[in-house]
């Protein structure tokens, strides 16, 4: 992205100058690291134990001197975790339900952010305010009505249900984030690519869509989230066998008695495994989407 | 996001996508612009309107009637009793309660939030190429972390019998945590659920921040260090102003999902039985549709209170938005 870059390339040199002036005298260059390590150690950590107690033993778990490395590791708790329930069904679902989501919502969120971002149209205003204002209403409270709605056209207990009910959620978030990218592509380019000769259509798909790329897939990890995450009404509108793989953690829980924390880990860190990888694929886009182009000196 | 960008003129903007002017019939452009718009918007606007649109007017009718359990399984009739549902809410002392707890944790996380990934993002601009990675690193990590997840680990971390966090605290003595609770006080559990969301949140504004901050051209740093500004007064006078209109968005946004948190404390209620003094306003509307005596009328009034009050508490941010997104 073309803001990403100073406008003027200054000297290696005096660029590096410039970066010591700013960082300042060792010392605090000293405190500052300090506080870095301080806080990527809090973030880290319940990470990091999450994964340390997936592989301890269970006695070694219920500890009163807690253990920071697994050793000795075992695997029994991820062994227990995939035979758990319906894990590969669930899974499948899981995968269904996110993909579907995922593509549904960026082909829908691109057309009408281009319509918003790109057109002056009556009732353009009141897009934008509804957008904003529909993610107010809370999702938890629309269950039963949905319900309801779903029952009528017979998509309860199956899989469409959920589709469209995080397609519903996620697309006034994604519509909205899209449009910035999409306002962010000068439109000269556009219209040189018109005047040479493509059509509207041609235009909109060859020209606008591989500049917009980057953006469609930092925004997609909102869908991915909802998809992958949402619990509730996973739990409601589908059954033991087809639900997603929330519906699978959540019985770790309800198991009663002394609570398997490391069954619970082991089944988190699965569960959370996925999301880590589709991060650190798209990791560089992720946070460029919501500032392109909104600082300018 | 597209915030600060100058405004085109309008001239063009009517032809925007469209063919340049005098290059096409006068009838090409005029007419088929027009309809464009609508049909890009029309799959989206169509599918919303259908289900949650359907959905959010149904919810106000509801709200106007006595509709229960019976009604819903037997599908009878409901009927309608104006204001009823309102008045009995509004007269509850628990939902007055509530609705003061849901203001007071959205302000705390919102605040924290976004101080500390302003914060974060700050540091990761003075430090080093390494610790940078690392912080960065660590961000994505957290953010990866479904909320389930990050509930679940975080009470195993305050587990009362065999929780790191009690054990840390008593070997460093602060206080004797062994066997210490977190969840069966109302603060405490609060504070745990504020911990998870900010926790969670942090990443997001950090990163977005310091995408933003990347941006600003560095010449201006150095007009304010020949001016004689100290590093404080460049944070101000420079980069403030600058990351306004990403600030204006992150805190809307955070506000919008910490006033409608819901999933991390009903879940540490679960495990620390205790409900009515740490209710938040999703979750007392949850207990109304779905509690002990269910009815979903009066369910539906707190959800609708609830979103009335969200509205006018970001009204102001709201309205800067479109003004900003309107120069589009």
């Amino acid at each position: 992205m073309s803001v990403l870059a100073p406008t003027v390339r200054a000297p290696r040199t005096a660029a590096r100058r410039r970066r010591e002036l700013r960082r300042g005298s060792p010392r605090r260059r000293a405190v500052f690291a300090a506080i870095a390590l301080v806080v990527a150690f809090l973030w880290l950590f319940p990470v990091y134990w999450m994964i340390n107690t997936a592989f301890k033993p269970s006695g070694d778990i219920q500890s009163l001197t807690p253990g920071f490395l697994p050793l000795p590791a075992t695997l029994d708790h991820f062994r227990d975790a995939f035979g758990k329930n319906h894990f590969w069904d669930n899974a499948r679902s899981s995968l269904i339900v996110t993909f579907s989501v995922v593509t549904l919502s960026m082909a829908l969120a691109f057309f009408a952010a281009t319509a918003v971002a790109r057109f002056r149209f009556t009732g353009r205003k009141a897009v934008i305010v509804l957008l904003l204002v529909v993610q107010m209403v809370p999702f938890e409270a629309l269950l039963i009505l949905m319900f309801i709605e779903f029952n009528r056209a017979g998509l309860v207990y199956r899989l469409p249900s959920v589709i469209i009910a995080y397609l519903v959620f996620v697309l006034p978030f994604t519509i909205w984030t899209l449009r910035g990218f999409v306002a962010a592509v000068p439109v000269d380019i556009e219209e040189s690519a018109l005047v040479d000769g493509c059509s509207r259509a041609g235009a909109f798909m060859k020209v606008l869509f591989p500049l917009i790329a980057p953006g469609l897939v930092a925004t997609s990890i909102f869908a991915f989230i909802q998809a992958w995450n949402e619990y509730i009404y996973a739990n409601v509108l589908l059954t033991n066998e087809n639900a997603t793989l929330p519906v699978w953690l959540a019985s770790f829980v309800s198991a009663g008695g002394q609570i398997d924390w490391g069954g619970i880990m082991a089944g988190s860190t699965l569960f959370a495994l996925p999301v880590v990888v589709f991060f650190l694929l798209i990791q560089r886009r992720l946070s460029a989407g919501m500032t392109a182009g909104a600082v300018k000196g | 996001m597209s915030a600060v960008e100058t405004k085109p003129p309008r001239a063009t903007s009517r032809r925007r996508f469209g063919v340049p002017a005098g290059a096409a019939p006068r009838a090409r452009r005029s007419v088929v612009p027009r309809r464009i718009p609508y049909l890009l918007l029309a799959p989206a606007v169509l599918v919303m309107a259908a289900t949650i649109g359907y959905a959010i007017v149904n919810l106000i009718l509801i709200s106007f009637q006595h509709f229960r359990a019976r009604e819903l399984i037997l599908g009878l009739p409901t009927s309608w009793v104006g204001f009823d549902n309102y008045r009995y809410i509004l007269g509850q002392q628990e939902f007055r309660d509530t609705l003061i707890r849901t203001l007071a944790f959205t302000a705390v996380n919102v605040v924290a939030t976004i101080a500390l990934g302003l914060g974060i993002a700050l540091l990761m601009r003075q430090v080093g190429r390494a610790l940078r990675v690392l912080l960065a690193t660590s961000m994505v990590l957290a953010w990866a972390i479904p909320v389930v997840t990050a509930t679940q680990v975080f009470q195993w971390l305050f587990d009362r019998d065999f929780g790191v966090v009690n054990w840390v605290l008593t070997q460093l003595h602060i206080g004797n945590f062994q066997q210490h609770s977190w969840l069966s006080n109302p603060v405490s559990l609060l504070g745990i659920a504020t911990l998870i969301v900010v926790w969670a949140a942090v990443p997001f504004v950090a990163l977005t921040l310091y995408a933003g901050l990347t941006q600003i051209p560095e010449d201006l740093y150095e007009a304010a260090r020949v001016d004689g500004a100290n590093a404080f007064s460049q944070l101000r006078s420079v980069t403030l102003p600058l990351l306004a209109p990403i600030l204006l968005i992150l805190a809307l946004l955070s506000t919008i999902w910490d006033f409608r948190v819901f999933t991390q404390v009903f879940v540490l209620q679960k495990s620390g039985g205790i409900s009515s003094d740490t209710n938040l306003i999703g979750i007392w509307a949850y207990h109304q549709s779905f509690g002990g005596s269910p009815n979903y009328g009066r369910g539906a009034a707190t959800s609708v209170v609830g979103a009335g009050i969200l509205l006018i508490v970001t009204a102001f941010a709201v309205r800067r938005m479109v003004r900003m997104g309107g120069e589009r």
